[in-house]
Formats: structure tokens, sequence, C-alpha cells
């Protein structure tokens, strides 16, 4: 059995990350596991959790109302879960759901921010790792409303 | 009657009349047309990549890339997306119906310069046709490279293309077949998101890496810095330029890429070679 520090150390999210942040960050952390069609969270909930997928695929989905749940973006293995929990007022903005049988390591998001208050330098490296993955979540977000492959209709 | 045809072959502008062997639908607005010479024998021997220009007689003529078929295969298959006036004229037609063709056109894609490296082929939407011929060939030699990675996008579950062969892509070469759709509903067990985000994903050695991407410019042009992201020189990925064309070999300029012509020096390029005019709205 790896433990939740090594298994931490080597998810890409936290390569590279000082041993002592690994340390402070474990203690934030637990092993999870959602079998396929479990809801991880849901829209408007209160966001206190920050999912690091080690395998499966979940779902962000909208639900737009009297309609089917449309999925808008799956996060798979090697990847994170939500940021919301680092954003006031800390709520989902989308529902989660597991695609697939997905074990994470959920860190909890009111530990992490109270770190982080306290560790400026902690604080930097998350937000440091956090943001890349925003920004690329966002641009992959502009190319889907470009709709690239539409026939201009 | 064949010997009759025959001095027509020699002007690259004249077409050559070729009968609908198939029709095949891939998804709601994209079929197939197998097609064999109607006065020949013999099927054409083409390069996977390359392009025919077909003529759907009394409409017009477009430029359509050869998707099959597979090594040993008969005839010529193109894979057409029903957008207009000429594809949708093509798509009208049935079973033994009759087609002009002119070609194959244009640039290959790199398949014998790659042997020993591994493979990252990147589709969007129709553009997974053009690649198709390159999959055969690689697949055919499978043997002399190494990982080969399939990373396709399109809107919908609906729009995927040639999905009855991933499983032998899978199953029987070892391909990594990673697929996206922009939306989907429940029912899609598969990954949403642009095909971009797949590049993270898949498993090669990015130095040792040749790259083919076929799809809409601006998916190109993603795809490309996410590449670069992942450390694979511009020298190792190769794109296609799509742009309207009149004669196709070189002679009207209709096709002009800055100092090429996409008809006679691509549809394929090697990226370093055309990055200046990539991207640039007025070219
Ligand atoms: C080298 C090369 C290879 C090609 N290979 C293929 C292929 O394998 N399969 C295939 O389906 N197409 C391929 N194309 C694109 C194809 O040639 C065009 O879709 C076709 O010329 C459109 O002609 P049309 O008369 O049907 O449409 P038009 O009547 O000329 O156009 C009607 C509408 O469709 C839009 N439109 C035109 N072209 C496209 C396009 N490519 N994508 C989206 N909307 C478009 C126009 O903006 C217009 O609004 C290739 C193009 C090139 C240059
Ligand atoms: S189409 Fe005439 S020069 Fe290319």
């Amino acid at each position: 059995m790896k433990s939740l520090e090594s298994i931490l150390a080597n998810h890409p999210f936290f390569k590279g990350l000082e041993p002592e942040y690994l340390a402070l960050i474990t203690g934030c952390a637990s092993n999870v596991k959602f079998e396929a069609g479990q809801f991880i969270y849901r829209q408007d909930e209160e966001a206190n959790s920050f999912y690091i997928i080690r395998e499966g695929k979940v779902a962000l989905e909208v639900c737009p109302p009297g309609k089917k749940p449309i999925t808008v973006q799956t996060v798979s293995d090697g990847e994170i879960l939500g940021w919301a929990w680092l954003i006031p007022p800390y709520h989902w903005q989308f529902d989660a759901q597991a695609v697939e049988l997905t074990r994470a390591i959920v860190l909890d998001g009111r530990c992490l921010r109270t770190k982080c208050g306290e560790d400026h330098t902690l604080g930097y490296e998350l937000l440091s790792r956090l943001l890349p993955v925003v920004g690329q979540t966002m641009e992959a977000t502009r190319l889907q409303l470009l709709d690239i492959y539409g026939n201009n209709d | 009657m064949a010997g009759k045809m025959e001095p027509l072959m020699q002007s690259p502008m004249t077409p050559w009349p070729y009968r609908i062997q198939k029709v095949i639908r891939e998804s709601h607005d994209t079929f197939s047309l197998n097609v064999v010479p109607k006065n020949s024998p013999d099927s054409m021997t083409f390069n996977p990549g390359q392009f025919n220009m077909l003529y759907a007689f009394g409409v017009g003529e477009v430029p359509i890339s050869i998707s099959g078929p597979q090594p040993g295969g008969k005839g010529m298959i193109h894979t057409i997306r029903d957008v207009g006036i000429v594809t949708g004229a093509l798509h009208k037609l049935k079973k033994d119906q009759t087609i002009g063709l002119r070609g194959p056109f244009g640039s290959a894609w790199p398949i014998e310069e790659s042997k020993g490296y591994d493979i990252v082929i990147m589709a969007g939407g129709i553009g997974l046709a053009p690649l198709r011929p390159a999959l055969y060939a690689l697949l055919d030699q499978r043997d002399k490279f190494g990982e080969i990675v399939l990373l396709y996008g399109v809107r919908k579950p609906e729009d995927l293309l040639f999905t009855k062969e991933f499983e032998t892509w899978r199953g029987k070469y070892g391909v990594q077949v990673k697929m996206t759709v922009d939306t989907a509903d429940r029912e899609w067990r598969g990954n949403v998101g642009v095909v971009n985000t797949l590049v993270q994903r898949a498993n090669f050695d990015p130095m040792n890496t040749v790259a083919m991407i076929c799809g809409p410019e601006v998916m190109m042009r993603f795809a490309v810095s996410e590449l670069k992201r992942r450390e694979v020189p511009e020298d190792q990925i190769f794109i296609t330029m799509e742009r309207n064309m009149k004669c196709a070999v070189g002679f009207c300029g209709h096709c002009q890429f800055g100092p090429a012509f996409i008809c006679k020096d691509g549809p394929i390029f090697r990226y370093d070679k055309v990055k200046q005019f990539f991207g640039i709205r007025e070219i």
C-alpha cells in the first residue's frame, strides 16, 4: 500500500513540491472512491473539497431546466477536479458525476485555505499549479464555444 | 473504349470517369464513396494524405482527400461531409452512378521518414478521413514504429467516424485511441472537451515523436501549441492546410498560401516551414 504522501508526490499536479509542503498537504488528505453514476458534488452545494484524480473519469454537467443534463467537460487520471474551494463564495458551479469507478484523493478545502493563509509560500505553490489548469480549461472552453467542427450553421 | 480514354489521362485537367461501387453512410452528414475506374481494371495508386478532385457532373468539382482503401483493398474511398453545393450533389449519388475524378494530387504524410518514431495522429471532425490511409500504412508495418496514438475530437458522439475500426486499431495493433466530443449527454461514457486536452493524457516520448494533424485551422493551431508544451520539436509536426481550389496542379493560383500553392506544395506541410504564415488572418 502506498502512503498518501507518496501518491501525492507522484501525482503530476504536485510534481516538484517541497517535501515539507507535501507533508502539510497530506495532513488535509484522505482516499475516496466513487462508483460509476455516483455524484461527487452537486451544483450550488458548498465547495470544500479539492479532488486529485488517481484513476477513473468524472463528468462535469449542467442541467438546463426541463432538459437532459449536458456534459461540458470530463476529468480523468492524473488531473484535478474543482477549484471552487479556493474562490469565494465557495460553491460548486456544476454537478460532478463519476462516469466510471473513480479513485481519488480528496483534500479538505477549508484545511488547505487555512494552511495557505498561514504560509503564503505554500499558497503561491498551490496557486501556481492551479492557475495553468484554470487557464487551459478556459482556453478549451473558448474552443468549445467556437464550435470549430461545425458547419457554420 | 478503354483505349479511347487513355489520351485523356494525360491531361491533369481532364476528369476520368469512376463508377460508384458502394455508398457508405458514415454519420448523419458524412458519407463515403467507394469508386472504381470505369474504363480501366487497375485502381489508381496514391500516397496517404493525397487528394482527388471529384466532379459531380453538371454541378462542380471539389478537392476531397483519399480515405482508403486498406492496403490491398479495391477501388478508392473518399469520405465526404455534405456542407454545400457540390458535396451535397455527391451525397445524392447512388451505387453504379458515375463521377469524374482527377488526381491524386498533393503531398503525403511522412510515413517512411517516421520509422523508429512514436506517432501522434490528431484529427478534428472530417480530418480523420485524410489521416486514415496514414494509419493503414503505419499499421501495415506496425513493428517499424513506437507508440501510435490517435487523438480524435468531434462536436457530438454521433459525428464520430470509422468507430468500428477503433477496436481493431486498439486490440490488434496496440494503438492508443482517445476520442473526445465537445458536448454530450449522459449516454456518452467517453471524454468531453476539445481534442487538445487529450495530448496531456497520451503516452509518447515527445522528443522522439512525429505528429500528424488534420482538422479545422483553429483546432490545429491549439493542437500545435499543446504538442509544443509537451516539447515535440516543431520540425516533427505536420499539418494540413485547406483553401479553395480550381486547377489542383499549380496553374491558377487559387490555393495560394504565402509563397506556396496548397494543391502542389501541400496540403501537408511541415509546421516549421509554414509557421510564419499559419494563423495570419490575411493569408
Ligand atoms: C486538400 C483538400 C482536401 C479536402 N478533403 C476533404 C475530405 O476528405 N472530405 C471533405 O468532406 N472535405 C474535404 N475538403 C473540403 C471540401 O473540399 C469542401 O468542403 C468543399 O469544397 C465544399 O464545397 P461545396 O460546393 O459542397 O460547398 P460550398 O457550396 O462551396 O459551400 C457551402 C457552405 O459550406 C461552407 N464550407 C465550405 N467548405 C467547408 C468546409 N471545408 N468545412 C465547413 N464548411 C465549409 C462554406 O463556408 C459555405 O457556407 C478538402 C479540401 C481541401 C482543400
Ligand atoms: S488550385 Fe490552382 S494553383 Fe492550386
